[in-house]
């Protein structure tokens, strides 16, 4: 690890003002994937801006019903939350299917977005990876790509993002609350990942010294059905091999309001428009959604080793929407003890 | 700016004042300057548990906690455990009773994690398991064998006392619940 | 003397060092730190075959807090090792990625881990060959295989029975490389002193370390003290000597200080052994009845181009069953790879996965139900020796846990248990481990006070061997189990074989048992009393154990499992796994447990997750952390059942008893397969069974 000097922010303007005087300088939040990284050699800062006790780490409700999310609140607070539990529970339910219960203690909302990708090349800096350092060439395409992506890659990059709480916020349609040397601004959580294209090293729009300072979950999904469900290869304690987040809202069998997005499949949080566009008004029948989400997948471009993302996140989406249309249908769903297994 | 700095860490109710290398992380400081060996390094990336202290009251792994990041914390080892009048806290008594452990290199790292589940469970925080009809949020949720695995499963145990950790824990939060 | 006639053997006896491990005082090798002690980080090779051109150490010894960069240009020379893992810094060759070309060493760990990251080697490379194929121009009959056993034996007339017989059964199962991954990497601190090394290691056997580091120091073996006193599990990969005390002690005679040496998580995909990939056809041809004529297991597998190892997977179908044409062959092509070595059950773990599953398969075209099967082909003497058996109750473990298991009312046909998503079924499979027993000595001394101690060494890995070892002690002496203590784990201890092949308890506990019953003999002739002085006696198993035995021994186990397939997924969950042993006299029950339990679990990981790849570009194991490699986490394990049956086998050793420690690997993967067949009624034939495996094979 190289060496580094470190200061703590006490606030979020004096905390981007530090950062600006260090050219090579990273926020350190919970430090569950910077300190990692830095092991690996992947991070190389000179300086650490200390922002774990920013007081940014609170959850509150706007005046219009919808959620505010400060960017140190931590994975377990926020999974635990009454409001994130009773209004939003794709949210608690994605934050419980990742991690665990000691790294989601320490971990943060902010730095939860800013995960880095899982990929072995891009870990191991004695290995080539255009995410790491560009032009560098990517072996994933011929090496180990079992984990990573089959939507939305390129030439140059097939990695893929690993939150599980952005796949949730995703299908939310969360807003990145940011702050920078210029002032604060907003990003939709589905603008605010980037696919690779031919600049992978980017994995968001932060602009250089912008800082996360919250998230904030609109009213407009609040209180409706929703859920979360991961596949992995073993039953806990694993990244997602493909996931997915709905939001449904059926009236008289019909979908009135639907919000689906993916995880495991895309360098971001992928949020399938075309399979909502195509349910919203429609029947809420396991055959529309079908259909729907085939449409969504028909995109995919699977390399040689994870075809199997497609049908899994195929049938992933389709039973939970299936199960949100019809909680009843579920019943018999019993066999496991796991609430996300129902 | 220095590449090291004034460290105050509250070990076990000990205050130590360190110098320490800004790369320090808490896993290292309590092993090699403090020569605390309950803690262990397992993996060193967050991957397996064996590092689990109780960082301010709650599980974490110290191996990703740079030391310099927890000025000022109070930091709990297996070591400081309060222990009763047989010497053992009751988590370390159950997991002897239960033979939760083979070679016991995860152990302390179980037995801490094991405080935190307890306590977060108390708290009423819900895990990946805990059923959306189950008990109401802020209400505590109970350890089922289920909800122990989950929540346990930071922890790993390649000699596989999973069976009979869970038992110890059940005993220990057993009594918990019933006193 | 105070006597005893409780006995300790057989009682259910908490482990001696339990309070310490769980209050975190036990004190593992990388926990000591002498006076003065600097740290090492080993600098592994980039490459996946070549030579160093040039290591530029200038900006490393830069470092802060660096001391010296250790290369194979600078390095004490060492004499040529036995074993070639141990010659890193001996010379310029790099026989595969992750092979040592240079260790650092610094004031603290974070100095050496920088200073190891920016030393700067050149290589010249060479195309390298990290792929096995089915007809790799290589691949070669090795005269043995791992243990020692033939790479090929041949009975009757495989052929021609095979082409006769009425049901054939004619499979390839392959598995991927798999990793040890013990809890404590593999550490060691060595210091200098007064003409003496002494090491504190991590690992299976320090007797051996101990041997091995006195001749490549060219030492009298006498000189050297390697101590492994707590040991955070080793699985095969601490079995013999690793990388670390070697170059731990070089480095420490370097820099004239004491070096402490921790291998990372990631450093022992490459430095440590794996169970190599197999594959493996096997060929049934059975009578109408199931009952085998024809047997044939043909197993393809790879080893590194610096040593020969040869997972000895054909083995176990030279024992198992009934078969009287048999053909069971090796065949092994060195690559470019790290060399492969022991983990937990080599040969028996792969060879009974592809065994038991074939006779799954066999007992589907037989129309038999698979537990029935396993009872038809039960031999009256070892097929491949002709031996007669010490014990052999693997029909009795079968029945046994048929009946807790709950097996009659299983519905045989296949994919019609649907719970929801789920699909349920179940399977079962034997396992068999076989007997192996080593010289060793033992000392047992009395004190006048009426306390006794016995000092072997032994090794405890996590199997309970202190304990046990201080329960025969108690027994052989009549002694109560609390005046015994025992010293273990310390090359300055009487000679012992090192922890591993399931042969620990037996071999140092007969040298245990016979040194306290010659010691009871002593204090007998002495009158029953000990003098101020006490009284000694030791024991050598050597001449005992090379009488050698007429019988084919082995343990046998039967596993039973029951699993949920998610058809949207394909992910597979265990939800109950069964094993029923018997493996002689069980000696603490406690222990016993926990070790069988360990096994099914390892073996759970085998089927389910644990596989690691081989990248053919960069010739290295991408998977090199637990994030990656996946091995069971609490979540996995929920309902694991380990019973064994009573089983006097007056063949073995004094105590009675047979090995525990791996038998409970061995069979689970396929026991777990056959379930899975039978929930979803597809067949894979390749572990580890992981979602992207089975979910396009689910309708």
């Amino acid at each position: 690890m190289r060496s580094f000097t470190y200061e703590r922010a006490t606030d979020p303007a004096q905390a981007v003002a530090l950062l600006g005087h260090h050219p090579s300088a990273r926020f350190l939040g919970g430090g569950t994937n910077l300190v990692d990284l830095m092991k690996l050699g992947v991070e190389t800062p000179g300086h650490l801006v200390d922002i774990a006790r920013l007081p940014l780490d609170r959850v509150e409700e706007s005046a219009d019903g919808g959620l505010l999310i400060g960017a140190t609140v931590r994975n377990s607070d926020l999974a635990a939350d009454p409001a994130v539990r009773t209004r939003f529970p794709v949210l608690s339910q994605a934050l419980l299917a990742g991690a665990s219960g000691q790294l989601r203690n320490s971990a943060t909302t902010g730095g939860n977005l800013l995960q880095r990708t899982r990929c072995p090349y891009f870990q191991d800096i004695t290995k080539p990876c255009n995410k790491r350092r560009p032009g560098s060439g990517c072996p994933a395409r011929e090496g180990a790509h079992r984990d990573l992506a089959v939507l939305g890659h390129s030439e140059s990059c097939v990695a893929t993002h690993p939150s599980d709480m952005a796949v949730a916020l995703a299908a939310l349609g969360a807003d990145v609350l940011l702050l920078g040397p210029d002032g604060e601004r907003t990003v939709p959580l589905t603008g605010f990942h980037r696919l690779p294209g031919d600049a992978p090293e980017k994995d968001t729009v932060l602009l250089p010294g912008e800082l996360v300072t919250g998230v904030r979950l609109p009213a407009s999904a609040a209180g409706l059905p929703s859920a979360y469900r991961k596949a992995r290869d073993r039953a806990s304690y694993a990244f997602a091999l493909a996931s997915a987040a709905v939001v449904l809202d059926v009236r008289d069998g019909v979908v009135r309001d639907v919000r689906l997005a993916f995880g495991g499949l895309a360098h971001k949080p992928w949020r399938a428009t075309t399979a909502e566009a195509a349910l919203r008004g429609g029947p809420a029948t396991a055959a529309a959604f079908g259909h729907a989400v085939e449409t969504e997948l028909a995109a995919a471009r699977p390399l040689r080793d994870n075809g199997f993302k497609v049908p899994m996140a195929r049938n992933l989406a389709v039973r939970l929407l299936t199960e949100l249309a019809d909680p009843d249908a579920s019943a018999l769903d019993h066999t496991d003890p796991r609430r996300g297994d129902r | 700016m220095p590449h090291t700095s004034e460290v105050m860490l509250h070990v076990n109710g000990t205050p130590h004042r360190l110098t320490l290398d800004n790369r320090t992380t808490v896993l290292d400081a309590l092993r090699e300057h403090l020569r605390l060996t309950g803690p262990k390094k397992g993996c060193d990336h967050g991957q397996c548990g064996a590092c689990t202290v109780l960082l301010d009251g709650r599980r974490a792994n110290s191996c990703l906690s740079l030391a310099v990041a927890h000025s000022g914390a109070r930091i709990t080892t297996v070591e400081g455990l309060p222990r009763g009048t047989d010497g053992l806290h009751p988590l370390q008594q159950a997991f002897l009773d239960r033979d939760g452990f083979q070679c016991g290199y995860c152990t302390p790292g179980q037995i801490c994690s094991a405080l935190g589940v307890i306590a977060e469970a108390a708290g009423g925080h819900p895990s990946h398991v805990t059923a959306a009809d189950g008990p109401p949020p802020g209400e505590p949720v109970p350890l089922t064998a289920d909800e122990i695995r989950e929540r346990m499963s930071g922890n790993i145990c390649r000699c596989a006392a999973y069976p009979h950790i869970v038992e110890a824990i059940e005993d220990v939060a057993g009594a918990a619940v019933t006193s | 003397m105070t006597t005893s006639r409780e006995r300790a053997l057989g009682a259910d006896t908490v482990r001696i060092e339990g309070p310490a491990k769980v209050t975190g005082t036990a004190l593992y090798a990388a926990e000591h730190t002498p006076d003065g002690c600097l740290y090492a980080w080993v600098v592994p090779a980039t490459v996946a075959r070549g030579r160093i051109v040039s290591i530029d150490t200038a900006a490393a010894l830069a470092e802060p807090g660096a001391v010296a960069v250790l290369t194979h240009e600078n390095a004490p020379r060492i004499e040529e090792p036995d074993d070639p893992i141990l010659g890193a810094l001996r010379d310029d060759r790099v026989p595969h990625r992750g092979w040592i070309v240079a260790v650092a060493v610094a004031e603290t760990p974070e100095a050496a881990r920088a200073t190891a990251d920016a030393v700067r080697v050149t290589y010249a490379t060479e195309d390298h060959d990290v792929v096995l194929t089915t007809d790799h121009p290589g691949l070669y009959a090795p005269e043995t295989a791992n243990g020692g056993y033939p790479g090929s034996r041949e009975r009757g007339d495989f052929d021609a029975a095979y082409a006769a017989a009425p049901l054939t059964v004619d499979v390839t199962y392959s598995m991927d490389p798999m990793h040890n991954h013990p809890m404590e990497p593999h550490a060691a601190v060595a210091r200098w002193h007064d003409g003496r090394l002494t090491v504190h290691d991590s690992s299976q056997g320090s007797a051996v370390v101990r041997e091995t580091l006195a001749a490549l120091f060219a030492m009298d073996p006498a000189h050297v003290t390697v101590i492994s006193e707590h040991v955070g599990g080793g699985f095969g990969s601490k079995g013999t000597p690793r990388p670390q005390p070697v170059l731990a002690a070089l480095a420490a005679r370097y820099v004239g200080r004491p070096v402490k040496l921790a291998l990372h998580r990631s450093q022992l995909p490459a430095l440590v052994g794996h169970r190599p990939s197999t594959i493996q056809r096997v060929r049934l041809g059975a009578g109408p009845d199931g009952v085998i004529r024809a047997l044939a297991h043909e197993v393809i597998t790879y080893t590194s181009t610096i040593k020969e190892f040869v997972e000895q997977a054909a083995t176990p179908a030279r024992t198992m069953y009934t078969s009287p044409h048999s053909r069971t062959t090796h065949r092994v092509v060195a690559l470019d790879v790290p060399s492969p070595s022991w983990m937990r059950a080599p040969g028996e773990a792969s060879g009974m996965y592809a065994l038991e599953s074939a006779m799954d398969e066999l007992a589907l075209v037989a129309g038999v139900d698979p537990v029935q099967l396993r009872v038809r082909n039960e031999p009256s003497h070892e097929p491949d020796s002709g031996r007669a058996y010490s014990s052999r109750h693997l029909v009795e473990c079968l029945r046994e846990g048929a009946r807790r298991f709950g097996w009659r009312d299983r519905d045989p046909r296949p994919g019609v248990r649907a719970r929801g998503r789920f699909l349920l079924g179940s399977g079962v499979a034997a396992a068999s481990y076989p007997v192996v027993i080593t010289p060793s000595t033992a000392e047992a001394r009395a004190a006048a006070d009426g306390g006794f101690l016995v000092r072997v060494n032994a090794t405890d890995i996590g199997t309970g061997a202190r304990t046990v070892l201080a329960q025969i002690a108690a027994d052989a002496l009549h002694a109560p189990l609390d005046r015994v203590r025992i010293e273990i784990g310390d090359s300055d201890l009487p000679r012992a074989p090192l922890a591993g092949g399931s042969w620990g308890t037996g071999s140092w506990g007969w040298s245990v048992d016979k040194a306290c019953r010659a010691l009871r003999s002593r204090i007998e002739a002495a009158g029953g009393t000990v003098p101020a002085e006490g009284l000694s006696a030791s024991a050598d198993t050597t001449d005992d154990v090379q009488a050698g035995t007429e019988f084919a021994r082995h343990a046998y186990g039967a596993h039973f499992v029951e699993v949920q397939v998610d058809r949207d997924t394909g992910e597979i969950r265990v939800r109950r796994m069964l094993g029923v042993f018997a493996a002689g006299r069980i000696l603490n029950p406690r222990t016993a447990r926990s070790q069988f339990i360990g096994g099914m679990t390892m073996g759970l990981g085998m089927a389910l997750m644990e596989g690691a790849t081989i990248d053919p570009v960069a010739g290295d194991f991408p998977e090199r952390d637990l994030a990656s490699y996946h091995v069971p986490a609490h979540a996995d394990v929920r309902s694991v059942e380990a019973y064994w049956i009573e089983e006097e086998d007056p063949h073995l050793n004094p105590m009675g008893s047979k090995g525990i420690g791996e038998i409970g690997i061995v069979g689970t993967a396929a026991a777990i397969g056959n379930a899975v067949r039978h929930a979803t009624g597809v067949r894979l034939r390749e572990v580890p069974m992981r979602p992207d495996r089975l979910l396009p094979h689910l309708g």
